[in-house]
């Protein structure tokens, strides 16, 4: 396969960055696309230039380090993949593809599509927890029984890998699909119970704090989502704010 | 309370409710003027006690001024906010592959209401505001006294071709704001669930017939009256 | 120096609460006043970081990821063991340390694994009370299922992502902490040298992966939780920044590195497509519960699907050889990692691969679908003779059962697997073999700990399926925490560890002089150019199967091609720079001296165990010959180059347990 690839490049994070053109041959079907981008910076390397810094570990779907917008897309053209699972099939022969950061002044650029998402990360100490030591004392484990329904969504919502793909694709860079799904596993267990109150109200005065747009229900991050965390997940947690201010 | 509408969920909830009055607003609204179309009278004595009641004009009536104002100064202030959080934009966004067209332009068909509700204030609010409370009649009554004049009053506004296109418009442009905002504001008072599938249908059926209805109202009187 | 396990006097089963009982601890107030540095952020470095501010310490935690959220742990998909009998089919403390010393070919410390299985009861209650939303059954009661090596179900789950479940529970327990500034923690920082001052672990220099700043920092002990050394092959499952730096830095400085030819090659993982692979995709364990594995019988058939002119489907029952339930029948296909890999390329070898390179043999669920889809029609009361009715209900619980692993083969492959039998075939996945740890997981250097598959302690030769979560979390949260105590209780008056001392300035320079000579090196080639064929030359001679030729060409084509890198490697941009390829310059480099023990640790282990194979030491059909011998740990002690390497022996005593021949048959 013979691409154009318009990929965007920035120094660091005070320069000012523009989408740079690279042709590239040679590319299979069979490889994803963060090999194909390998291809392209072992070219770059050899030639003396900069490789394009792109975000990217496991390459598996599960670790949530890639990112890229490509062709308008987070995580590009496929569903429920990350971009380490996109596979150039999807692409044509001779396509141009626009490989571009997750964009949103809260996750501000680092170099070229690497960008910074430890908002996240601080979202999550304000109350992404169930504040239980470590004893070994705890009781049994199935102590509590939990609905397999319950158990389940609560397990649909953990599956977030805290890509931000979500806040990319959003119109407004809004986080809340990440908050609305860790406040939902939270809320739908019963050892999440304890803390509820606090939780939400503390994540949602870290989100506000941290500049992501309010969430306007376009459902875009749903779609985009690669691990297809449910919009249900925000209304959840919008009524555990409402709860939480009930109560006071 | 005041905290909560800082917060950013605060004021989408806020938006939601405020949206939830304004869509029955426009339900009764909707089931007065269609009197228009099947019964004159009928029509003129509702609005008769609407415009001359007491509780509707000083209580129901300032609410209803705050609920609009309210709606469209928020959901300002929120896209100014939401733009704001990007400030560098993609070089390419295809928004159409995960959203609606509705979802993403509510700024726009709002804002195109906006424009059609001055218009509707200057054509029917300002003219009645006028002959109530500074000419001083409140009989509601014709020139002649001979009946009620809300239906004429009406009947007359819908002559010029210009202003009944321009209601279509406006008309259209709400059912686009509603297809969207609807569910949305269920969506935001936490009504998604596995309970409330159901309702989606419900909101593009409001969303579609009401300004449909509004639609074939001014139609109707435009070819009845003028032609 | 003489290795001392420290192994506490007594019966087996009482020796942890005995050790617990008698070490010394650091009261609550004298714990403000100590700092601990904890190096990597996974099931083993989350956790220990997280209890250990929880008890009061300063922890300052660090992790090359940007968060600590993506560490590879995340990347487990099948479970997490636990003897916690809730099946009531027979499992006890005793038959899980009983299953992972015998499916670690007996090369593993008695002591040590009894306490894990003693203390993995207590992580499932620990996860539980965190919001790990384990499967459940229908009663509302955490759920089971099996994985190989073992007769009854103890393994607890979340979906396909029970490592990324585990992992977001430490981190969510860490989190809690940093929001206390209990632990401060570095995200995009690599560990570049281990700082000992006074013969103990005193500090790290680290590098900012975004500013490229270095970095010192002091503590009163240093943890290492870094990880396994799998990506020495290049090509494996675990994740692309996987690296031994910190392991490999500490061995420089005086940490014995244990066993560290005993590599866990995954029978069930997605085939090599082509030379463009960056990485192996891991296909779980438990698929192994319900898929069969086979290949054709006939070698003509194996030939035709190579070259795609016949369809594995449209080969008859009687012309597929199950070569597992074949040599296996006891055990079938739930036979341990390493014989289920062997057996693959003993088969593959033989020509019967079947994909186009010939390297990979099918994991077929149709008897799976049947089955299930009978059981489903029966409960329904539905016609159980309709096919295409069979077919459906039981492709829909095969999909409740499997359904991302399903999906995620599909992407990666383009072939739908409920209709066509998946192809798999063994990769690298996992290291037993890592830094030598006393009984309280310390490493030979005072002051120094090394924690989950960074150690060496509990897999032996070969680690059972959903051992390694269980570790990583039973060090992070139950073990170290209280063993490190012990040390550290001699540490309360000795005040914050100053970072300005010639040791620290001396780390500081050799760090310096690497990043420098990488930066100026005027090169030709690329770091990934020398780490591929790294990964040839390990997986070739050094990979499923060994011999002392192979071995020995091994020695000396990794130290000549080291002798090269260094000489022509090509590293762009600057040192104070986001700057990806100078990182892995670092660690390709410590690679190729790790390959090189690798391949030296292999050559004198002359027998085979667990994932250790010597074609020299086998049986007459073919399976692992252990040696007597043999039964000690290598520990290596580092003496410049690493064919220099010391030979420490660690005698391996059996007391509770009878060393038989491992037999799954």
């Amino acid at each position: 396969m013979k691409l154009t690839l318009k990929i965007w490049r920035q120094k660091n994070a005070k320069n000012k960055g523009k989408i740079v053109e690279y042709p590239i041959d040679g590319i299979s079907p069979d490889m994803s696309f963060l090999e194909m981008l390998d291809v392209l910076n072992q070219k770059l390397i050899t030639a003396g230039e900069d490789p394009v810094a792109f975000d990217h570990d496991c390459r598996e779907g599960i670790c949530g380090s890639c990112s890229l917008y490509i062709n308008g897309e987070a995580h590009g053209p496929d569903r429920r993949v990350t971009t380490c699972q996109l596979h150039m099939r999807k692409f044509k022969d001779g396509d141009t593809i626009f490989i571009e950061p997750f964009r949103a002044n809260s996750f501000p650029v680092i170099k070229d599509l690497i960008v910074d998402r430890s908002a996240f990360d601080r979202i999550q100490h304000a109350g992404g927890f169930i504040s239980v030591n470590t004893s070994g004392n705890t009781q049994d484990g199935n102590a509590i029984p939990i609905s397999k329904h319950a158990a389940d969504e609560a397990m649909d919502a953990a599956t977030c890998i805290g890509c931000g793909a979500c806040v990319a694709t959003c119109k407004n860079s809004s986080a809340m699909l990440f908050v609305g799904a860790k406040v939902s596993q939270y809320a739908l267990l019963p050892q999440g119970q304890v803390e509820a109150t606090d939780r939400v109200q503390n994540m949602v005065a870290q989100m506000d704090l941290e500049g992501f747009g309010n969430c306007t229900n376009t459902g875009a991050c749903e779609v985009e989502c690669p691990k297809g965390i449910s919009l249900e997940n925000i209304a959840r947690m919008n009524r555990e704010l409402i709860k939480a201010n009930l109560k006071g | 309370m005041s905290g909560f509408l800082k917060s950013s969920i605060g004021r989408k909830i806020a938006m939601a409710l405020s949206a939830f009055f304004l869509m029955f607003f426009i339900l009764q609204h909707f089931a007065i003027n269609i009197l228009s179309v099947f019964n004159p009278d009928a029509f003129n004595e509702v609005s008769h006690f609407m415009g001359t009641n007491p509780l509707v004009q000083f209580v129901l009536q300032p609410i209803l001024i705050f609920g609009v104002v309210f709606h469209f100064v928020m959901g300002f202030v929120l896209e100014f906010k939401n733009r704001a959080s990007r400030s560098v934009s993609y070089a390419v966004n295809n928004g159409s592959a995960n959203s609606t067209w509705m979802s993403r332009n509510m700024i726009y068909s709002g804002g195109f209401i906006l424009i059609f509700l001055v218009i509707h204030f200057i054509d029917f609010w300002i003219p009645e505001l006028n002959v109530k409370y500074f000419v001083g009649d409140t009989s509601g009554l014709l020139a002649d006294g001979s009946d009620y004049r809300y239906f004429e009053e009406l009947q007359h506004k819908f002559v010029p071709l210009w202003r009944v296109t321009l209601y279509c418009i406006g008309f259209i442009f709400l059912a686009l704001h509603l297809l969207h905002g609807f569910n949305s504001a269920f969506q935001s008072v936490g009504g998604n669930n596995k309970y409330t599938k159901s309702l989606n249908n419900i909101g593009k059926a409001y969303a579609v017939l009401i300004p449909l209805g509004f639609i074939v109202i001014a139609l109707f009187h435009f070819f009845n009256n003028s032609h | 120096m003489a290795l001392d396990s420290k192994i506490p006097k007594g019966p087996l089963s009482d020796k942890w609460t005995t050790h617990k009982n008698n070490i010394n601890l650091v009261n609550p107030a004298n714990k403000r006043n100590i700092d601990v540095i904890v190096v990597g952020t996974g099931l083993a470095g989350g956790s220990a970081a997280a209890t250990l501010a929880e008890l009061g310490y300063n922890v300052k935690a660090f992790c090359f990821q940007d968060s600590p959220r993506r560490a590879h742990s995340i990347a487990a998909q099948g479970g997490i063991n636990a003897a916690k009998n809730y099946q009531g089919d027979g499992d006890s403390t005793y038959r899980l340390f009983y299953d992972t010393v015998k499916g670690g070919d007996y090369r593993s410390r008695e002591a040590n694994v009894y306490r894990l299985a003693e203390v993995s009861t207590n992580i499932i209650d620990q996860c539980v009370a965190q919001g790990v939303p384990f499967a459940r059954d229908y009663g509302g009661l955490l759920d089971n299922r099996s994985f190989g090596g073992v007769l009854v179900s103890r393994t607890f789950y979340a979906k396909g992502q029970t490592g990324q479940q585990l992992l977001l529970g430490a981190y969510s327990a860490m989190n809690r902490q940093i929001g206390r500034g209990k632990i401060k923690m570095y995200n995009r920082h690599e560990m570049l040298d281990v700082v000992i001052i006074d013969g103990k672990a005193r500090g790290i220099i680290t590098r900012n992966l975004v500013t490229g700043e270095i970095e010192r920092h002091s503590g009163h002990a240093v943890v290492l939780g870094s990880g396994g050394y799998g990506n020495v092959f290049y090509l494996s499952t675990n994740a692309m920044g996987s690296n031994v730096t910190a392991a490999w830095k500490a061995h420089k400085r005086g940490a014995y590195f244990a066993n560290p030819c005993y590599t866990q090659i995954h029978p069930t993982c997605i085939p090599v497509s082509g030379d463009h692979q960056s990485k192996l995709t891991l296909m779980s364990e438990s698929l192994r519960n319900d898929g069969r594995i086979w290949v054709p019988k006939k070698l003509e058939d194996a030939k035709a699907i190579q070259n795609k002119t016949l369809k594995p489907t449209a080969i008859a029952e009687e012309d597929r050889d199950y070569f597992l339930e074949r040599r296996y029948p006891a055990f079938g296909n739930l036979v341990p990692r390493d014989v289920a890999s062997r057996a693959a390329k003993e088969r593959c070898d033989a020509g019967f691969g079947v994909n186009a390179t010939g390297e990979a043999v099918f994991l077929d669920f149709a008897s799976a679908i049947i089955r299930y889809g009978k059981e489903q029609a029966h409960v329904k009361g539905l016609n159980e003779n309709d096919e295409n009715l069979v077919k459906s209900l039981g492709k829909e619980i095969v999909k409740s059962k499997y359904g991302n692993l399903f999906q995620m083969y599909e992407k990666i492959v383009d072939e739908n697997p409920y209709e066509t039998p998946m192809m798999i075939y063994p990769a690298v996945h996992y290291t037993m073999g890592g830094i030598w740890v006393d009984y309280n997981l310390q490493t030979t250097v005072p002051g120094l700990y090394a924690i989950g598959e960074a150690n060496f302690s509990d897999h032996g030769a070969n680690r059972l399926g959903a051992s390694a979560l269980m570790q990583g979390l039973a060090d992070g949260y139950f073990v170290l925490p209280y063993t490190i105590g012990n040390y550290l209780s001699d540490d309360i008056r000795t005040g914050p560890i100053s970072t300005e001392s010639k040791e620290f300035e001396e780390a500081e320079k050799n760090v310096r002089q690497q990043i420098d000579k990488f930066i100026n090196n005027k090169g030709t080639k690329p770091v990934d150019y020398f780490h591929k064929r790294l990964g040839k030359i390990m997986w070739n001679k050094c990979g499923m199967a060994r011999n002392e030729k192979d071995l020995k060409e091994a020695i000396e084509e990794i130290s000549a091609l080291r002798k090269e890198f260094y000489k022509d490697v090509l590293v762009p941009g600057d040192a104070d720079e986001f700057n990806e390829e100078l990182a892995k310059a670092g660690r390709v480099a410590d690679f190729l001296e790790l390959g090189e023990l690798f391949a030296k640790d292999a050559l004198v282990r002359e027998e085979s165990a667990g994932g250790h194979f010597r074609e020299e030491y086998q049986t007459a059909e073919g399976e692992a010959q252990r040696r007597k011998e043999f039964q000690f740990v290598s520990a290596w002690e580092y003496k410049g180059e690493p064919k220099d390497a010391q030979l420490h022996k660690e005698e391996l005593v059996y007391e509770n347990i009878e060393v038989k021949e491992r037999s799954y048959k």
